[in-house]
């Protein structure tokens, strides 16, 4: 699904004295099964831009097309919406309810009224993409489970509704090292088998720089920076002004440069680096 | 010179009845746990989640109980319930989430409440409230509310409400979790400054390697048990251990790692970019 954004701005709390502009005048298109990253420090507006993107928030003024259709039309139903754009909140195991695992990720799929059949497929479906056992757990309570599996019941639930978008805010906060990076491996292949645009809001720099195909950063309500991660990660005095990092690595290739070593300034990734200056310490060794 | 804070052998034992078949299951997420915190030092606790590290946490400042073994801290017993109050003032606790520790609707009222509860004097109160949010750098948002404050300047205010409390050690559960990342390095910042300046012990319990590079020590906890510690060169240089615990290595450490299977002459325990640069220049 396409996303394109015009002009989009929005003001909070209007004619009172915390009147506060979160978007101003944001222009972004984003192309059907492009997996995009989101970056700003807090404040910034990325979350305010997610929630128009479902409908949770209607501009102030601007339009959002989605597929050819302007959401922000009044005669256009927001349940509608919300079937194809699928929005992961923050600490999503917060909303967790049920008493059955099975009962909490099939209440989304059960309200778009498909058939019990086609419901278990889903939540079959939802719960291997984010290794939990169907088996051994459809029938415990969610609350009996650790953080890390509460989440990806959580996640499961907004998976088996098979949205065309996927926005998936900050996800992984909180999580230890290895619990995120399974789940980061299970929203990649979830994209790569379904091919659906996905949206993925993150502070890690390390994370967007491995995922994902073009980056969006945020600050103060406007599209600051857009583009290849090897093409935002260059900007590092940019982003260091508005409050972001760049990932280690992109620290590191600059300083050697500084120092004059030649290497390739798009480099963001630990093999890339490790590539890189191997090159480097055996063209001096040659030279 | 007495210890900061004496674990003793300690186990922890979590009771869950399963509803069904009414047996009792037990979990031990402390299991044979000795270690001591010297004052002044400055600890970072590492695991994944369910190590045991946050229970841990919880035993020095009488939070939870051992169900074997005694804690200490400034020598006092925290089985003892009448040392509870000391024990506290004396290790004041900063959690992961800043929205859940604030209860006043100004910040200088936030920070007050704890000094309040200990009966101090309102002069007093008033000069340890401008010095707690001097030392965080926020006293210019004394008579803000909380709530329009950023993540972190909201950690900031909580880390101010356990200053105010005159604490020799603060432990931190994961403060900086919630946190984007120029939030993150306001409140590293802010730890680093409280251990140095301040001389207050420093326990930091956190999932980002990088934090733990200016340790004193690092511990590494998995399954309930202390598996690795020692000087964050000492600990780090341990890639593949590490690794095999489902933790990360702060990634110079990691690229050193590599560069050296490569047969590349570089020190094993290289921590930061800086460090990068030198022993890489030094190949020139």
């Amino acid at each position: 699904m396409s996303i394109k954004i015009e002009n989009l701005t929005y003001v909070y709390n209007p004619g009172s004295p915390f009147e506060t502009k979160a978007l101003d005048n944001v222009n972004v298109e984003i192309e059907a099964g492009e997996f995009i990253g989101l970056i700003g420090h807090t404040g910034s507006g990325k979350s305010t831009l997610t929630q128009h993107l479902n409908g949770l928030i209607k501009p102030t003024s601007g339009k959002i097309i989605i597929n050819d259709t302007d959401i922000t039309n009044q005669s256009v139903k927001l349940r509608d919406i919300r079937k194809k754009v699928g929005l992961v909140f923050q600490y999503p195991e917060h909303q967790l309810f049920e008493e059955t695992i099975y009962k909490d990720i099939a209440f989304g799929p059960l309200n778009l009224g498909l058939s019990e059949s086609e419901v278990e497929e889903r939540v079959k479906d939802a719960m291997e993409f984010v290794k939990l056992p169907f088996d051994e757990l459809k029938d415990r309570s969610p609350f009996e489970l650790s953080g890390g599996q509460r989440r990806r019941v959580a996640i499961a639930g907004v998976f088996a509704m098979r949205p065309e978008v996927l926005i998936l805010d900050e996800p992984t906060a909180g999580l230890d090292p290895r619990t995120r990076d399974e789940l980061l491996e299970e929203i990649k292949s979830l994209h790569s088998r379904y091919k659906n645009t996905v949206i993925l809001v993150s502070h890690s720099m390390e994370d967007i720089a491995k995922l994902v195909d073009r980056i969006i950063v945020m600050h103060k309500g406007k599209v600051a920076l857009l583009g290849q991660p090897r093409e935002v990660f260059k900007e590092v005095e940019t982003l260091e002004s508005i409050g972001l990092g760049v990932p280690q690595i992109s620290y590191l290739i600059r300083d050697l440069k500084q120092k004059g070593i030649e290497l390739r300034e798009d480099i963001f990734t630990v093999e890339e680096a490790k590539a890189e200056i191997l090159k480097w310490i055996r063209g001096n060794k040659n030279a | 010179m007495s210890k900061m804070v004496e674990v003793k052998d300690i186990q922890f034992e979590y009771k869950n009845n399963t509803e069904e078949n009414n047996e009792e299951q037990s979990t031990l997420a402390i299991n044979d746990v000795t270690v001591t915190v010297e004052p002044g030092e400055f600890v970072v606790v590492i695991g994944h989640n369910g190590s045991g590290k946050s229970t841990l946490a919880k035993h020095m400042n009488a939070l939870l109980l051992p169900t074997k073994g005694d804690v200490l801290v400034k020598g006092l017993n925290t089985k003892d319930e009448e040392n509870i109050w000391e024990i506290r003032q004396n290790a004041g606790m900063v959690f992961q989430n800043p929205d859940n520790q604030l209860v006043a609707t100004i910040v200088e009222e936030d920070v007050a409440f704890g000094p309040e509860n200990l009966g101090v004097e309102p002069k007093e109160i008033h000069r340890r409230v401008e010095e707690a949010l001097n030392i965080v750098d926020m006293l210019e948002y004394r008579g803000k509310a909380p709530h329009l404050l950023s993540g972190g300047q909201k950690q900031r205010i909580a880390i101010a409400g356990v200053i105010a409390m005159r604490p020799n050690c603060i432990i931190f559960d994961e403060p900086t979790a919630m946190l984007d990342p120029s939030g993150r390095k306001e409140v590293i910042n802010t730890i680093k400054k409280l251990n140095k300046e301040e001389n207050i012990t420093i326990v930091h319990i956190t999932h980002f390697m990088e934090e733990a590079v200016d340790a004193d020590r690092v511990i590494v906890m998995e399954q309930g048990e202390i598996v690795l510690q020692g000087k964050p060169k000492e600990v780090f240089s341990k890639v593949e251990s590490l690794k095999k615990l489902g933790l990360d290595v702060p990634q110079m450490t990691d690229l050193a790692n590599e560069l050296i299977k490569e047969g590349i002459n570089l020190p094993q325990d290289i921590l930061t970019v800086d460090e990068m640069v030198m022993k890489l220049c030094q190949l020139k």
